[in-house]
């Protein structure tokens, strides 16, 4: 276990009845960290936050916050704040007596519960609303007022269970921004549950990937999307999806390529041409970004006919067929092309995942 | 606005603007008054409300009434002359058994007996429900399944162990005794009733709660009884009613001095000896079921408004 990590997870597994959600779960969270726990619903993504907070007990391993075993501790007792999806004020309070609850029920002296509370309604600014309850608020402001609540508190670690799913699209993205501000100015250690792939590439500082209450990755977000360590990772990160071809690795010439339905892709660039060994099953991942459209980069060229055209405005989505493949490519919004359209693809190795067809691990 | 004048230069400047210029159905569809679906509404509404009336006008009718007019036989009449007398005796000066102070010996017993009934049932069965809804203790589970199976067996089959306990205790036929009755006898459905409607409150809210480092207590308190307010006056109107109209438990766990307004009601109304009194019988039985009604009313609208104020969304 590194001691000098902020939250430290250890062997942790929490069952329901016969139901295994997180098995033998390691993590280490270090200090000032935002770390993203990503996956899809039911991965156990929330439940491990819940054990972070205290709010369900473990049924095995332990849980370090500051180098202490909070394993049997109260919430209250943590030094953790929590933002909730649903925002969780207490309805029947004002915003001021929501923010000072935790203060309140701690008895923490009222010239102490004041100043705390005019500084982080001051950071968030929400000093005009103090006076209102919850039911007179917007879902910003309501989000805002529950991200306030961690704040008073001043807690070690924030978390963040899914803050921003109930929010919609531009409220989102500001709230985006305005967590990853109170974090570059804050500097706690802030974990943040999500199963939004641009929540978690924006504001991560790593991203622990679940599935089956395994991390399935725990890298920066540009490793993330770049070397996914499986199918599953590559296949989760990324809109629209990572471009799977199922296919086999054969000797061609002095080299090794990639072959699927008869067609042939030079590997010669790939960053991890040294494991790649001929006559294993193999799966190629390349995505949408990574294909170029009749913009040869000096590499070999395949025939593709363009099936659907997706205009995005930025960017321009193709989907187009390949050698019975249907493939999705992006490319510059300003560039369009009629359905049934004859193009060269080519396909940029270098940037692409290559992955065992039965374990399912990146070569 | 760039609309509205080009739309004025069409129509030549000065003349005014005409709305729907397109021909055709606009604005809201007419809907007729007398239609098949309407007289069927209506008039099942009016049956009905007129099948429950009725009695209802022929019991204040009558009880207006003086004996030698209820004796012509028109029951539907209205009185020829108003006679308060047959409510003052119905409540001062009835005679039942031995007493001859009508129902309000009845009514102080009936209002002793529900009301610490209602307070103590519902006080614990609240956090009966909060316990069962959001602390989901070891055995919580065989608990509340026990509870609901109480909720299903029949009263009168437990009536004669109860009485064997309550003598044993030696608190048979003390008002104490039957609220102890009434107070755990509600449980089962109450504690049901405040457990499903803690469960449909937001979870998070409990926990935000508990991570602000509130106890079980001032989590009850504090967070989930301010936002209970709509279903403490379900359980009420549910208690007040129920305790107030039981006749069952009254008869059996009480003696003649401590008889609760309906036995004591019961006693008035099928006494053999003397003439059947029907005007004071009548009034009687509107005192009775007076307090049930006065509680309906008042609390219905306190129950709109409790609902209205609770409607918060998550």
């Amino acid at each position: 276990m590194n001691m000098n990590a902020s939250v430290s997870i250890k062997d942790l597994s929490l069952n329901f009845g016969a139901v295994s959600v997180l098995k033998d779960l390691n993590l280490d969270i270090n200090d000032g960290e935002f770390l993203v726990l990503l996956g899809s619903s039911g991965c156990g993504k929330s439940t491990l936050l819940n054990c972070i907070a205290g709010l369900l007990d473990a049924s095995e391993g332990q849980i370090f916050i500051k180098g202490k075993n909070v394993t049997w501790e109260e919430p209250k007792d943590r030094g953790i704040g929590m933002v909730f999806q649903s925002y969780a004020l207490y309805p029947q309070m004002t915003v001021e007596k929501n923010l000072s609850f935790g203060l309140r029920v701690a008895k923490v002296p009222q010239a102490e519960i004041d100043k705390r509370v005019a500084r982080a309604s001051e950071i968030l600014q929400i000093q005009p609303l103090l006076k209102r309850k919850p039911a007179e608020l917007s879902g910003g402001q309501r989000q805002r007022v529950a991200i306030g609540r961690a704040l008073v508190r001043d807690v070690d670690v924030f978390l963040f269970d899914e803050p921003l799913s109930n929010l919609d699209a531009k409220l989102r993205s500001e709230l985006r921004v305005e967590i990853k501000r109170l974090h570059q100015s804050l500097k706690n250690t802030m974990i943040y549950v999500t199963h939004d792939q641009i929540e978690a590439l924006t504001l991560a500082d790593r991203i622990a990937i679940m599935k089956s209450g395994i991390i399935q990755q725990l890298d920066d977000p540009t490793t993330i999307y770049n070397k996914p360590r499986n199918l599953f990772v590559a296949g989760f990160i990324g809109s629209p999806s990572m471009n799977f071809l199922r296919g086999e690795l054969v000797k061609s010439g002095d080299g090794i390529a990639f072959t699927a339905n008869g067609v042939n892709f030079s590997l010669a660039a790939y960053d991890g041409y040294e494991k790649l060994q001929p006559g294993r099953k193999v799966v190629l991942g390349v995505r949408p970004e990574h294909i170029k459209v009749n913009e040869n980069a000096g590499g070999e060229e395949h025939d593709a006919t363009v099936d659907i055209e997706e205009p995005m405005g930025a960017d321009n989505l193709l989907w187009l067929k390949h050698a019975g493949h249907t493939m999705s490519v992006r490319i510059n919004g300003a560039r369009r092309f009629n359905v049934g359209a004859k193009v060269k693809l080519s396909f940029d190795m270098a940037l692409a995942s290559v992955f065992d067809a039965e374990s399912e691990l990146r070569l | 606005m760039a609309d509205n004048i080009a739309l004025k230069a069409v129509n030549g400047g000065d003349t005014p603007f005409e709305k729907a210029t397109v021909s055709g159905p606009a604005g809201p569809k007419p809907r007729p008054v007398v239609s098949g679906r309407n007289i069927i509404v209506y008039g099942t509404l009016f049956v009905a409300a007129v099948y429950y009336l009725i009695p209802l006008y022929v019991m204040v009718v009558t009880s207006l009434k003086g004996m030698p007019e209820i004796r012509l036989g028109n029951i539907f009449a209205p009185p020829m002359e108003i006679t308060f007398e047959p409510w003052v005796k119905a409540w001062a000066t009835a005679c039942t058994g031995l007493n001859c102070d009508g129902l309000s010996r009845g009514f102080w017993n009936s209002v002793r007996i529900t009301v610490p009934s209602v307070v103590v049932s519902i006080a614990i069965a609240s956090v009966n429900g909060y316990a069962l809804a959001n602390w989901r203790f070891k055995g919580s589970e065989f608990f509340f399944s026990v509870l609901i199976i109480g909720a299903f067996i029949p009263y009168q089959v437990m009536i004669y162990p109860i009485v064997i306990i309550l003598r044993e205790i030696g608190i048979y036929g003390s008002l104490t005794g039957l609220i102890i009755v009434h107070s755990i006898f509600g449980m089962p459905i109450l504690t049901l009733l405040f457990r499903n409607y803690f469960v449909s409150l937001p979870e998070e809210l409990f926990k935000a709660a508990r991570v602000d480092g509130a106890g079980f207590w001032q989590i009850f308190l504090q967070i989930m009884l301010p936002m209970s307010l709509p279903i403490f006056v379900v359980a009420m109107i549910l208690q007040v009613t129920g305790i107030w109209n039981d006749f069952l438990f009254g008869v059996v766990f009480t003696r003649p001095d401590t008889y609760p307004m309906t036995v004591q009601l019961n006693n008035i109304v099928n006494s053999v000896q003397g003439v059947k009194e029907y005007n004071v019988n009548m009034a009687a039985t509107i005192l009775t079921g007076l307090v049930p009604l006065v509680v309906y009313f008042v609390s219905g609208r306190l129950f709109v408004r409790g609902i209205a104020a609770g409607a918060v969304k998550g």
